[in-house]
C-alpha cells in the first residue's frame, strides 16, 4: 500500500493555503495521505486537511518550531520519514518549502524533485513533469529514489475536496538547538498580497513611463477587492521603478493566477517565460505587434493611461 | 576570509528553446552560455568579502564561465569536468561537497538557484552533506565576527536569519549589484590558475523520459482599442473566460 507523506506548512498558528494543495498534490500517487506540520501548539486549519483527503494530520510540536526553524523542521521530519515507509514526502515549492525540502532530503540520502506541475505513480516509480528553463520546456522524469522527495510549483494543484478520515494527532518532538534561526519576520505592508499567491496579477513595464504611474496599477489591484497584486517587468525592477519581489519573469518569479494582465508590457521571452502557464493573459499596449499579444488571450491595443482607470471603473461596478 | 562561490553555466535567459533529436534534452546549437544569473550575485558577494575560488561543475566549455568570475576579480578557479550535469541534484551536489571537503571555508556560496533546471537544491544539499548551517535567497547580508544576519524574502514578508560561520548561503537578486568585468581584469584572468578536474557523476536516481515544448496557448483574440474596448473586454472576461 503506498502512503505519501504530505509536509504542510503554517505560520503564525495557521495553516497556510498550500498546504490544501499539497493534499490535494499528494493524493494524485493513489494510496493513503498523511500530513504532517511542524508547529508549536496547535494549528488552525488542520481539521480542514481531511476534506481535501488527509486519512491523518500529526502535529510534530517543539517550542522552537513558533517560527520556521530550518534545522529543527529538517531533523524532526527526516525522523519521521524513517520511521514511516513513505514511498514519497510532498512539499510546496513556497519560499519555506524551497528552503526546507532538499534540507530533509539530504539527511535521507535523496535530491529533490523541485517544482512539479504534475505527478503520477508508475509502477513502483513516480513519474512528474516539471517546467524548466523557466517553462519553455517541460521535463518529465522518472523517480527512483526511495523515497521521492518532490515539492509542487504553488497555485497549480487545485485544492479538491475528499473527504477522509483526517485523524487528528500531535507529537511532541525532541530536537537539538538550530545554528540558524530566524530572529524575526518583517511583515509587508498590510494589504498586500505576493504576487506568487495573488489570483489577479497586474504587471507593469516600461510602458509605465515612470514608477509614480503603477499607482493605476495599484487602484486596479484594489478594485479586485484583496484578490489581486501587482507585478513588474525586469526592465522596472532594475531601473529601481518596483521591488525584486514583484518581478514576474525568468529571473524572477515564475507565476500561474487565475487572471494576469499585461500593461505596458512588450513581452520579452524571459518575461513570457514567467507567466505563460496563467490560465487567462489579458494584455494592454500600445503597440499591436508587441510579442505579449502573441500569447494574450484577449488583448487591447491603445494608451494604458485611458484603458486601465476605465476598467478599474468597470471590476469596482462588478465588485461594488 | 577564505570564500568558495559555487557556479554554473546555463543558456542565456533570452535563449529560444530548442529540443535536440533525442527528445530529452536542450539542442545546445547556436545556444548562447552565460553564467546563471544568480550566481553573479554570489560571486560578487564573495569579491566583497574575501578571497574567492570559483568552482564549477561541468563541461570544457564551462571555464569560459570560470574565467568570466576571474575577470570579475576572483583569484583562482576549479573546474569540475564532466560532459553530462546529472539530472538528479543529489549527484551534482555529492561531487561538490567531495571537493569543498578539501579546504576549509569561511563562506560558501551559491545562487539561489539555476535558471536552467530550477530545481533550487544544490546549495543546501551541499550545505547538508559538509554539516554546515545554511541560509537561502539571502537578499541582504551583515556580518559581524563569526555572526551573520542574512534577509530572505519569504510570501508576503522578509525572514531575518541569524547564522554562525563558516556558512553556506545562496545568493538572491537584490543581494549586490554584480560588477561587469573589465578590460584589465579580462587580461588579468587569463594567468589567473583554473585546476581542470574530470570527475565521474554516479548515475542517481532520476530518469529522464522527455523533454517537450509546453502546450501552445490557443490562438487570443485582439478584442479593440482605446477605452472603448474595455466594455467588452469585460463581457468576454465574466462570460467565456469566466475569471470575474
Amino acid at each position: 500500500m503506498t502512503v505519501v507523506l504530505a509536509v504542510l506548512e503554517q505560520r503564525d498558528g495557521v495553516l497556510r493555503k498550500i498546504s490544501y494543495e499539497v493534499v490535494t498534490g499528494a493524493q494524485r500517487l493513489g494510496g493513503t495521505v498523511e500530513a504532517v506540520v511542524c508547529a508549536a501548539g496547535p494549528v488552525q486549519g488542520t481539521d480542514l486537511v481531511g476534506k481535501y483527503g488527509a486519512d491523518k494530520v500529526v502535529t510534530l510540536t517543539n517550542a522552537a518550531f513558533a517560527k520556521y526553524a530550518p534545522e529543527g523542521y529538517a531533523q524532526a521530519l527526516a525522523e519521521r520519514v524513517k520511521q514511516g515507509r513513505y514511498q514519497a514526502v510532498v512539499f510546496g515549492a513556497s519560499a519555506t518549502g524551497k528552503d526546507l525540502a532538499p534540507r530533509v532530503a539530504a539527511k535521507l540520502g535523496v535530491g529533490v524533485t523541485a517544482d512539479i506541475t504534475d505527478l503520477a505513480a508508475a509502477g513502483a516509480a513516480i513519474v512528474v513533469t516539471r517546467p524548466v528553463y523557466a517553462g519553455k520546456a517541460l521535463l518529465k522524469v522518472k523517480v527512483g529514489s526511495q523515497p521521492a522527495v518532490l515539492s509542487l510549483r504553488p497555485s497549480v494543484f487545485t485544492p479538491v475536496e475528499r473527504p477522509k478520515g483526517g485523524t487528528p494527532d500531535t507529537v511532541p518532538v525532541t530536537v537539538p538547538a538550530g545554528r540558524v534561526t530566524v530572529r524575526e519576520v518583517k511583515a509587508a505592508p498590510a494589504g498586500t498580497l505576493d504576487v506568487a499567491e495573488a489570483q489577479v496579477i497586474i504587471s507593469g513595464g516600461r510602458g509605465l513611463k515612470e514608477p509614480a504611474n503603477f499607482k493605476v496599477l495599484e487602484e486596479l489591484a484594489q478594485a479586485f477587492g484583496g484578490r489581486a497584486a501587482v507585478g513588474a517587468s525586469r526592465a522596472v525592477v532594475d531601473a529601481g521603478w518596483r521591488a525584486h519581489a514583484d518581478q514576474v519573469g525568468q529571473t524572477g518569479k515564475t507565476v500561474s493566477p487565475s487572471l494576469y494582465i499585461a500593461v505596458g508590457i512588450s513581452g520579452a521571452i524571459q518575461h513570457l517565460a514567467g507567466m505563460r502557464t496563467s490560465k487567462v493573459i489579458v494584455a494592454i499596449n500600445k503597440d499591436k505587434d508587441a510579442p505579449i499579444f502573441k500569447i494574450a488571450d484577449y488583448g487591447v491595443v491603445g494608451d494604458l493611461f485611458e484603458i486601465v482607470p476605465k476598467l478599474t471603473e468597470e471590476i469596482r461596478k462588478l465588485h461594488g | 576570509m577564505k570564500i568558495a562561490v559555487c557556479i554554473k553555466r546555463v543558456p542565456d535567459s533570452e535563449t529560444r528553446v530548442k529540443i535536440a533529436a533525442d527528445g530529452k534534452s536542450l539542442d545546445e546549437a547556436g545556444v548562447k552560455f552565460v553564467m546563471n544569473p544568480y550566481d553573479e550575485f554570489a560571486v560578487e558577494e564573495g569579491l566583497r568579502r574575501g578571497e574567492v575560488t570559483v568552482l564549477s561543475l561541468g563541461p570544457a566549455a564551462a571555464q569560459e564561465t570560470i574565467r568570466t568570475a576571474l575577470a570579475m576579480g576572483a583569484d583562482r578557479g576549479i573546474l569540475l569536468q564532466t560532459d553530462k550535469i546529472p539530472a538528479d541534484s543529489f549527484e551534482t551536489a555529492r561531487i561538490i561537497a567531495a571537493e569543498l571537503k578539501t579546504a576549509s571555508w569561511d563562506l560558501i556560496f551559491f545562487g539561489r538557484m539555476a535558471i536552467d533546471d530550477y530545481s533550487h537544491q544544490v546549495g543546501p544539499l551541499v550545505a547538508e552533506l559538509l554539516g554546515l548551517p545554511c541560509v537561502t535567497a539571502v537578499s541582504h547580508l551583515d556580518i559581524d565576527g563569526t555572526t551573520g544576519v542574512a534577509e530572505r524574502e519569504i510570501e508576503g514578508g522578509i525572514e531575518v536569519v541569524e547564522f554562525p560561520l563558516p556558512a553556506v548561503l545562496t545568493a538572491d537578486k537584490g543581494l549586490n549589484e554584480p560588477r561587469y568585468p573589465a578590460l584589465k581584469g579580462i587580461m588579468a584572468a587569463k594567468k589567473k590558475p583554473l585546476e581542470v578536474k574530470p570527475v565521474q557523476p554516479g548515475p542517481g536516481s532520476l530518469e529522464v523520459i522527455a523533454l517537450t515544448p509546453p502546450p501552445d496557448r490557443k490562438e487570443g483574440k485582439i478584442v479593440g482599442e482605446g477605452a472603448a474596448a474595455v466594455g467588452e473586454l469585460v463581457r468576454l472576461l465574466r462570460e467565456e473566460a469566466k475569471v470575474l
